[in-house]
């Protein structure tokens, strides 16, 4: 490792600029001759729209026009997709239903769009919004999945009966159910996966520019995956074709998974801004960003998990329903089934596993993927479970887990995936030493004297990152091919660009894509820049989600290096009348290895360009791009061990501390690694023990749509950290890179309500376990 | 925010006479509630007037067991001050746990207790310490000024000026935040004065806001200490029931918060 090659610590070169100040985001774009805009929002859940009335709003003064849905139909705009076919059991296609970007016929959550005004300023945008006229027959709502499956629940879309998207299943369903009833022991569980709201710190925005002298359009947003938003806004949505589409994301200010998705708002600023001849450019508002950014999690699971009479397992069963909203968000519909239950053997050798997964609408914002997407979901319900039946099997949690852990790999489990590395007992015995997990008798001891209940928790957690390969994810329902895409420039001084498909927004893409060509050639990062988010730039890509940006994105990069490599070596050669392959690149020099011949690297760049003297027949230049498609996905996991102390006067719980054992593979930035560990704990814990979303049941309305009532984690309800990794490196991509952007999201609200639930001897407690809950489930323990 | 007229207030007079020009003209203090409602729309004041320059408003001031604490003194002054500190410490420490050093650096006290938000602290602060409200035009007690849920004695164009508070022998106050706000979810302000009687005000908890607890002070008259609360009742049919708390919850903090105050008081 070089002082700035793979491995390093290097300090993220664009943090100068977002701590300054100096970034630059959606909302930083100016446009001559740029209008704002204000959108016209559902304040019910559920109703009929009789009629909308712009007259009053049109006379405003500023408005330049105020659109809505019937007008976007007319002009042929699509309405909004989901990109994945999931059948039902049964074989039938999943029920889609109309999601247009502005509504025309009914509204189905509170914040549907229904009109859009464009003013001068942003105060006249919405003081003229105030004055559309909508005519609304109010219908009823409802909110809760299991609520919505029952008869006579209002219908939302009408070619959804019993507002059922899906009824799908994985696994061999007989050989669990005989497992079942043959065990020695079975533990069942009913649980709760909350409804996130993912609360990036940048709300949404979109600048849409139709430039009618090129017939050409331009949209800065907020996404995590550009290519993405134009290729679907082209291909669906008929906005523009692909070659007079120009998205660009800059900046990006935190995404979570909700700046995956294309929304109503880009489709409309795009459109409306060749329908006002203006360029159009709207920015969320935090209530907006409350009501309409694209949930998480929202599921309701019963789990039960067989053992036999050496406390093996025998069979794993899930029943779940997922609350997948109003209607169906781009991504939803593979969360819950390929992103959630081919996840259920975990860490163990599980011989049979069934998954049966009901999706549902429901009159409330579109839930899709959120930090760990469908595998918090999984991680919780079975490492939730493994931990009760330690409890009811007695036998300590740890050795349970190293009992029924896979040892041998590659692994395939009964559904569908195939691990191809890990070594999982060696997370649990660095956890277990990092908690002194063997000292927590002593300390609850201790706590006990003081008058606190203290408790201890631990998750083994295993997730699928880097999803791929297309060919696969293709014929499991996937409208798009999961690689990514890379090209290296170098420049004749020597310099070098890398442009790349993945999108940085806030992982650091910046400093750890660099690192890699200063690895290779030995140059600072310095002299590398990483190019992204834009597709006049950068040629393809699909995005970063999934914890794919290193697996996926990286090794496209190093694909590209490898074919520039192999190019400067040949000049090289050609150069300095050497044999190819004696050639070696370090420390900036390209050398003929056991002579002191050498030339700069800048020297073989030149020569690239000026071509005056290369090898017959070469092209001049030094660039190459490349495409990298995975043959699996790839599997971090760890041990996640978390301590608290519960007060039993209040019920308020304090995270004493936190262990992160994880095996990402290999690390190219052990900080920015560790950062996202941070982050994703974080969030995690914000699962745990803070972050609730409530609707009310009547009205449909968002209780909490600001953060008067929506806990966000604050630093002083995290602790410090101990986190550590070790290493089996993946053997699927070249760099041996498994993923580190959603684990701690995944492993630790499993841990921290084990831990609770410890604490307070009561094991039925649901997320978020706010004092109060924890107070009532002491009280009913006692 | 629609657009409104902004003033600055220079004495009592000048304030009082700015806020009658219009019906829709309000008193801005430190703004911590008037312009976040402002910000959505929920409220369309014509014309503004900024009581933070009026001199006879600021400042704390503690002589002879006397304090007198200026409307528009912020949170973060009376949380800082070593006179308020000595005199009357529970105070000097539910200043200092009110929202965030944003928060405490622009709220003030006249702010808080015009709003009378339910689950403030200043209301429970200044009821428990038995506080009088001096107004352009009238002193008013802290029993009489608040009198339900954002509601107070305060007629329209009515502006408070100043709080009296005679220091007493001890105070404490306690309070569980709610995790989201950080407001309080239930905060109990427990003081014994120099005649030997005990308040006990609790705020966040009460259905029509801030309220004294009878039984709790007479045990405490009795007895100042914790142990003197446990046999003490707390009744949840008036308590506030909402998505963070249920009111069977609230008593039980009501009662673990007010221990925990006397605690404090020492
Ligand atoms: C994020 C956040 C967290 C908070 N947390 C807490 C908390 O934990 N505990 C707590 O108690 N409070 C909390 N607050 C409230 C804050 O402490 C202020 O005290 C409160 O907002 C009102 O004070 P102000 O000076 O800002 O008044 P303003 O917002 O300026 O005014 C409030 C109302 O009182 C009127 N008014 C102001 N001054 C006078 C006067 N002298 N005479 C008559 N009427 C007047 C105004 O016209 C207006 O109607 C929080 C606020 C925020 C924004």
């Amino acid at each position: 490792m070089g002082m700035e090659g793979i491995g390093a610590r290097v300090e993220r070169k664009e943090d100068k600029r977002f701590i300054t100040g100096k970034g630059r985001y959606t909302d930083d774009m100016v446009v001559p001759g740029m209008k704002h805009a204000h959108f016209v929002r559902s304040p019910h859940a559920h109703a009929s729209i009789r009629n909308i009335d712009t007259s009053t709003a049109m006379k405003m003064p500023g408005v330049i026009g105020v659109l809505a849905g019937d007008e976007l139909a007319s002009d042929g705009i699509g309405s909004l997709i989901c990109g994945w076919m999931i059948h039902s059991k049964d074989g039938s296609p999943m029920n889609m239903g109309d999601w247009r970007p502005l509504a025309q016929t009914k509204v189905r959550y509170v914040g549907d769009a229904v009109a859009v005004v464009v003013a001068d300023t942003k105060a006249q945008a919405r003081d003229a919004a105030e004055a559309v006229i909508v005519d609304y027959d109010v219908l009823p709502a409802v909110t809760e999945a299991v609520d919505a499956l029952k008869d006579g629940a209002p219908l939302i879309h009408d070619n959804a009966p019993g507002n059922l998207i899906y009824d799908w299943e994985i696994g061999d369903s007989a050989a669990v159910d005989a497992a079942i009833a043959g065990a020695a022991h079975v533990t069942r569980l009913d649980l709760v996966n909350n409804r996130l709201v993912p609360n990036a710190m940048e709300p949404r925005a979109a600048l849409g520019h139709y430039d009618e002298g090129e017939d050409h359009y331009t949209c800065w947003t907020t996404s995590q995956n550009p290519h993405v938003a134009r290729l679907v806004m082209s291909a669906f949505y008929n906005v523009a074709p692909e070659n007079k589409l120009r998205v660009i994301a800059p900046d990006v200010g935190g995404g979570f998974g909700s700046k995956i998705y294309i929304y109503p708002e880009e489709i409309v600023c795009l459109w409306a801004s060749k329908k006002t001849g203006v360029p159009v450019k709207w920015v969320a508002d935090r209530t907006e960003s409350f009501l309409t950014d694209a949930h998480g999690r929202d599921h309701v699971t019963t789990i039960q998990m067989a053992f036999d009479a050496d406390n093996k397992m025998l069979a794993v069963k899930a029943d779940t329903i997922a609350n997948l909203g109003a209607y169906m968000s781009l991504f939803s519909s593979v969360v819950p089934t390929f992103l959630h239950a081919i996840l259920y053997s975990g860490q163990y050798v599980i011989p049979a596993i069934h998954c049966n997964m009901r999706t549902v609408y429901t009159n409330t914002a579109p839930v899709d993927a959120y930090r760990g997407a469908g595998r918090p979901e999984t991680t919780f319900a079975l490492e939730r479970v493994v931990e009760t039946a330690a409890r009811e099997l007695g036998i300590s949690p740890a050795e349970l887990r190293r009992k029924n852990y896979i040892r041998e790999f590659p692994y395939q489990t009964p559904v569908i995936l195939c691990y191809d590395s890990g070594n999982y007992e060696a997370s649990l015995d660095a956890a277990m030493t990092a908690a002194d997990y063997n000292g927590f008798p002593g300390r609850k001891a201790e706590a006990e004297a003081r008058g606190m209940k203290r408790g201890i928790g631990m998750s083994s957690y295993i997730e699928a990152c880097g999803i791929a390969p297309s060919a696969a994810v293709g014929s499991l329902g996937a409208g798009v091919g999961l690689w990514e895409s890379a090209e290296v420039r170098v420049n004749a001084v020597g310099t070098i660009e890398v442009l790349t498909g993945s999108h940085s927004h806030g992982q650091g893409h910046e400093t750890t894509f660099a690192q890699l060509v200063a690895q290779r050639f030995g140059v600072g990062i310095d002299s590398v820049s990483i190019v992204h988010g834009d597709t006049d730039k950068v040629q393809m890509g699909m995005g970063t989600y999934g914890s794919r940006s290193g697996a996926v994105g990286m090794s496209a990069v190093v694909k590209a290096l490898d074919k520039v490599e192999a190019k400067a070596k040949k000049i090289a050669a050609h150069l300095m009348e050497a044999d190819e392959a004696d050639i070696v690149i370090e420390g900036g020099q390209v050398k003929v290895a056991g002579t002191d011949k050498a030339l700069g690297w800048h020297e073989v760049s030149l020569n690239a360009y000026t071509a005056h003297n290369l090898p017959d027949g070469m092209e001049p230049g030094l660039k190459e791009g490349a495409f990298f498609d995975p043959t699996n996905f790839s599997f971090p996991a760890g041990c996640h061990i978390c301590e608290v102390e519960v007060d039993p006067e209040t019920g308020k719980t304090e995270i004493v501390q936190f262990v992160a054992a994880d095996d990402f593979g290999n690390i190219i930035n052990p900080m920015v690694v560790e950062g996202q560990v941070h982050g994703g704990v974080a969030q995690g814990i914000g699962q745990a023990l803070l972050e609730g979303t409530h609707y009310d049941p009547e009205t449909g309305q968002l209780l909490t749509a600001s953060y008067m009532d929506y806990t966000m984690p604050r630093a002083d309800d995290l602790p410090g950290y101990t986190v550590s990794n070790t290493v089996t490196p993946a053997t699927t991509n070249p760099l041996g890179i498994k993923g580190c952007g959603e684990a701690g999201a995944i492993g630790a609200p499993p841990a921290v309500i084990n831990a609770i639930t410890d604490a307070i001897g009561n094991n039925d407690l649901a997320m978020p376990a706010t004092p109060q809950r924890v107070w009532a489930a002491l009280r009913s323990a006692q | 925010m629609y657009a409104t007229n902004y003033h600055r207030a220079s004495s009592v007079e000048d304030a009082v006479n700015l806020v009658s020009t219009s019906d829709e003209a309000r008193f801005l203090s430190g703004g911590q509630t008037l312009l976040p409602t402002m910000k959505q729309r929920l409220a369309a004041p014509s014309d503004l007037v900024d009581l933070r320059h009026v001199a006879a408003m600021k400042g704390i001031s503690v002589s002879d067991g006397s304090i007198r604490i200026g409307a528009a003194t912020t949170h973060a002054e009376v949380a800082g001050s070593s006179e308020i500190a000595k005199a009357c410490p529970g105070l000097a420490h539910l200043a200092a746990h009110i929202g965030d050093p944003h928060v405490r650096h622009m709220g003030t006290i006249g702010g808080s207790i015009a709003n009378n938000d339910p689950a403030a602290d200043y209301p429970a602060g200044l009821m428990a310490l038995n506080a009088t409200i001096v107004t352009n035009t009238r002193s008013i007690s802290a029993d009489d000024f608040f009198t339900g849920m954002f509601e107070t004695a305060l007629d329209d164009g009515e502006l408070v000026v100043a709080v009296e508070i005679t220091a007493p022998a001890k105070c404490g106050y306690a309070k569980f935040p709610n995790p989201a706000s950080r407001y309080a979810m239930t905060g109990v302000f427990v003081a014994k004065h120099g005649d030997g009687s005990v308040r006990v005000a609790v705020t966040g908890a009460g259905s029509d806001g801030v309220f004294r607890h009878q039984a709790m002070e007479q045990a405490l008259a009795q007895n100042f200490s914790a142990e003197a609360l446990s046999g003490v009742a707390v009744d949840d049919s008036d308590l506030m029931a909402d998505i963070h708390a249920s009111s069977a919850y609230r008593a039980n903090l009501v009662k673990v918060m007010a221990k925990r105050a006397v605690t404090a008081a020492g």
